[in-house]
């Protein structure tokens, strides 16, 4: 959730399935030299490596660098500051309570994952109309993130969509749904369940249908019932989507920033702590921290994910 | 239209123009040809060549601008000119500015401390020389070079609907805080009216607030107060009675309902059909006020524009302050023809009057918007530039101390504590900004 994959992302694992198509050894015999037959996975790799390189690990090891220095964005001098930046983030606990926001898209996460489930399980089943309903539920995902916002900012005004329809049901007006600050967070997280769990969604839909069909009729001649085939057949067949969901999900509650960005610009407590590096570097100027914050919150990603990896090891996945 | 400004941000970028200073300047530049070390020819000369002018107002750049354009190429045959807009201006020009590749003419932005103006822009001429043509140099100028002209030059106030507040039986401008908190009651009890509407969700007019500084009559003021002082939020002080005043305004349930789904683009119409009785926004927001009443069905005449409800011995004052200033890229390959753009667009474009501004020019137009002010005797406010060697020193406190005063973010906290959203009240919220405040103070030194 959150931000959902980003393309980084996307391009990384697509460079590392794109690995063990590169022919390893080459053919014996021939009239060819053997040196160009070594140089051809290279040039292969050539093109995604240089991609990876330029536009991943050198932004990043730019702003490791940055992030010991108290450069202000513009200045072409950058004065080496140790690990002051660093020094200040953890020692302001100023920096570290807006990871209690992230307690509520990360609440919001898992809501979305039970439902993208819920729905990907009954869609794979012979629904009528499912794939108009496919279509409503993937619809949010491709919408572009500043037109919800704007589209739900209309949605939570007082008197606005979500008012005027509770008030044909008999409420009447019952909280600032963006105004209030113990309601907010709830608000925003539930527009960004809405918005993400399309991609959700479609990664488990894709997983289910990949499990072969005589599964569930060998099981229904056992007598399964619905359930029995989703907790036995379907669940451990998509045990490692579910897994990586699981993993983007955590990372994108983490650094959730679009939609609390352009609906409240992080007002009222609703700020993030993405919200709060960029405020760092384009409000106050100081490129040196917003750096540093950046580095903390890859390296707290990076944990999350290899504690999940320890207690949730990759095993292979076999339903025969 | 994302355009106006956030001018008041940059009263603290002013700078030197003590003689001492010109003089220093002269001294440096007889080594080198008026500073135009840095690529093509210097600003004299023959103006030809395709020059690119970068611009704010991704509103006119295809319609207004483009006159702009026929007009100038007519008056200089070997020029073309071409044009590139910005929505985002100050975050996407500070990265472009990392290249040598960021346009012939361009905006300087906030974020440019005056002791950098060199590294990055072509130095136009001496401040006192310039200065008899050109306003307000000296916001844009360092060791008494200048290198911008302001595109306009706005004042501040606030901006309401003179329906409303005839409704509400208000007759003459209030004088004082506590008047202007009386009027908007009064707007609240006798008309349908939000009386007051703080913008808060887009934040920036919230920023507002900081620009008036000259209100307090005094040409010296934020070089004696504001960042010299460890408590701008102590009572006397501008920022208690600016950022009070508005406290007091949402205290007392005299703003917008929901202040968090506020759209500036809709507060211009709620302001031109009477929905919204007052706003406070620099002089920059009458024409777009007007336009806006007129789009409504209204009349630009039910927009009037008031000064800061605070006198100095029975005087109203107003600061005047340059909007962004056009400037020349260091790297430029036609700084001849940039310069005639720009001296151009001061003088001939008719920019500033058209958008309800004072004139860059010295001996320029006043514009009917503030003919109110004139007939009112407000007095108009020009901020003195910091001291050699401050020029950076109050941006410098409020980058360390995080309270953006050119900002919205603890404005914002602001409107949350006075409507209850959030814990504290007045004094609490004033006293940790002071003590934020004294701490970064201790730590720029």
């Amino acid at each position: 959730m959150g931000d959902g994959p980003r393309s980084g992302r996307l391009s990384m694992v697509a460079t590392t399935t794109a690995r063990p198509t590169v022919p390893l050894v080459a053919p014996s015999g021939g009239a060819r030299s053997h040196q160009g037959w070594r140089a051809t996975p290279w040039l292969f790799l050539l093109v995604p490596v240089a991609l990876l390189v330029t536009f991943t690990y050198v932004p990043v090891a730019n702003m490791v660098w940055y992030s010991f220095t108290d450069w202000d964005g513009l200045d072409p001098v950058m004065n080496p500051v140790g690990l002051a930046n660093y020094a200040r983030i953890f020692g302001d606990p100023a920096y570290f309570q807006v990871f209690l926001v992230s307690l509520y898209y990360l609440a919001g996460a898992a809501v979305q994952l039970v439902l993208a489930l819920y729905f990907a399980t009954v869609l794979s089943f012979n629904t009528r109309f499912r794939n108009v309903f496919k279509g409503l539920i993937f619809f949010p995902y491709l919408i572009n993130g500043v037109a919800i916002g704007l589209v739900f900012l209309y949605f939570f005004r007082p008197g606005g969509t979500l008012d005027a329809l509770l008030a044909l049901v008999g409420v009447d007006a019952p909280v600032q749904w963006l105004g209030d600050p113990s309601v907010i967070n709830v608000s925003l997280a539930a527009t960004s369940v809405w918005r993400f769990m399309g991609l959700n969604f479609v990664l488990f839909l894709g997983a289910i249908q990949s499990i072969p069909t005589e599964l569930y009729e060998a099981a229904e001649l056992d007598g399964a019932t619905s359930w029995h085939k989703f907790r036995y057949i379907i669940l451990p067949g998509i045990k490692k989507i579910v897994g990586l969901s699981a993993i983007l999900a955590v990372s994108g509650s983490l650094s959730v920033f679009e939609i609390p960005y352009i609906m409240t610009g992080g007002a009222n407590g609703s700020a993030t702590f993405v919200i709060q590096t960029v405020q760092a570097a384009f409000t106050h100027h100081n490129f040196g921290l917003a750096s540093a914050m950046g580095v903390v919150l890859l390296a707290i990603v990076l944990v999350i994910t290899w504690i999940q990896r320890r207690f949730v090891p990759d095993e292979k996945v076999d339903l025969t | 239209m994302e355009t106006r400004v956030i001018e008041m941000a940059r009263k603290h970028i002013l700078a030197a123009t003590t003689g001492a200073a010109a003089a220093l300047a002269l001294a440096a530049c007889t080594g080198g040809a008026g500073g135009a070390a840095a690529g093509g020819d210097g600003i004299e000369g023959e103006p030809s060549g395709e020059i690119t002018v970068i611009t704010q107002r991704t509103d006119l750049v295809d319609t207004v601008f483009q006159d702009y354009k026929e007009q100038f190429e007519k008056e200089y045959p070997d020029v073309t000119v071409s044009f590139e807009s910005m929505t985002d201006y100050e975050g996407e020009i500070a990265v472009r500015m990392n290249t040598q590749d960021y346009g012939d003419v361009l905006l300087i932005p906030n974020s440019v401390t005056p002791d950098k103006l060199g590294t990055f822009f072509e130095p136009l001429g001496g401040v006192e020389e310039l200065g008899e043509k050109y306003a307000l140099l000296e916001e844009e100028a360092y060791e008494g070079q200048a290198y911008g002209i302001p595109i306009t030059v706005n004042t501040q106030g606030i901006v309401y609907n003179k329906k409303v507040w005839a409704d509400a039986g208000l007759t003459d401008w209030p004088t004082t805080p506590d008047e202007l908190l009386d009027d908007l009651r009064a707007i609240k009890d006798k008309t349908d009216a939000v009386p007051y509407y703080t913008n808060y969700a887009d934040g920036w007019p919230l920023s507002q607030w900081d620009g008036n500084r000259g209100a307090m009559g005094d040409p010296a003021y934020a070089n004696e107060h504001v960042a010299y002082t460890d408590t701008p939020w102590a009572p006397g002080e501008w920022h208690h009675i600016s950022d009070g005043l508005l406290f007091d305004i949402v205290a007392g349930g005299l703003s917008e309902e929901d202040p968090t789904t506020t759209n500036w683009e809709e507060s211009k119409t709620l302001l031109g059909t009477g929905k919204v009785g007052t706003m406070l926004l620099g002089s920059w927001a009458i024409t777009q006020m007007q336009q806006a009443a007129e789009d409504a069905g209204g009349s630009a005449d039910d927009i009037g524009y008031m000064p800061f409800p605070y006198q100095v011995d029975g005087t109203f004052h107003a600061q005047v302050a340059g909007d962004y200033k056009n400037a020349i890229n260091v790297h430029s390959e036609h700084k001849a023809a940039a310069w005639a753009w720009i001296e151009w667009f001061a003088a001939e474009s008719g920019y500033a009057y058209d958008e309800g501004g004072l004139s860059p020019l010295v001996d320029g137009p006043t514009p009917e918007t503030l003919a109110g002010f004139t007939d009112a005797g407000v007095e108009l406010v020009p901020l003195d530039p910091a001291p050699p060697g401050k020029e950076a020193y109050e941006a410098n406190v409020v980058s360390e101390s995080e309270v953006d005063l050119y900002g919205n973010i603890y404005r914002q906290e602001l409107v949350d504590i006075a409507r209850g959203a959030k814990d504290g009240d007045k004094e609490s919220f004033f006293a940790s900004l002071n003590e934020r405040w004294a701490t970064a103070r201790a730590a720029v030194g």
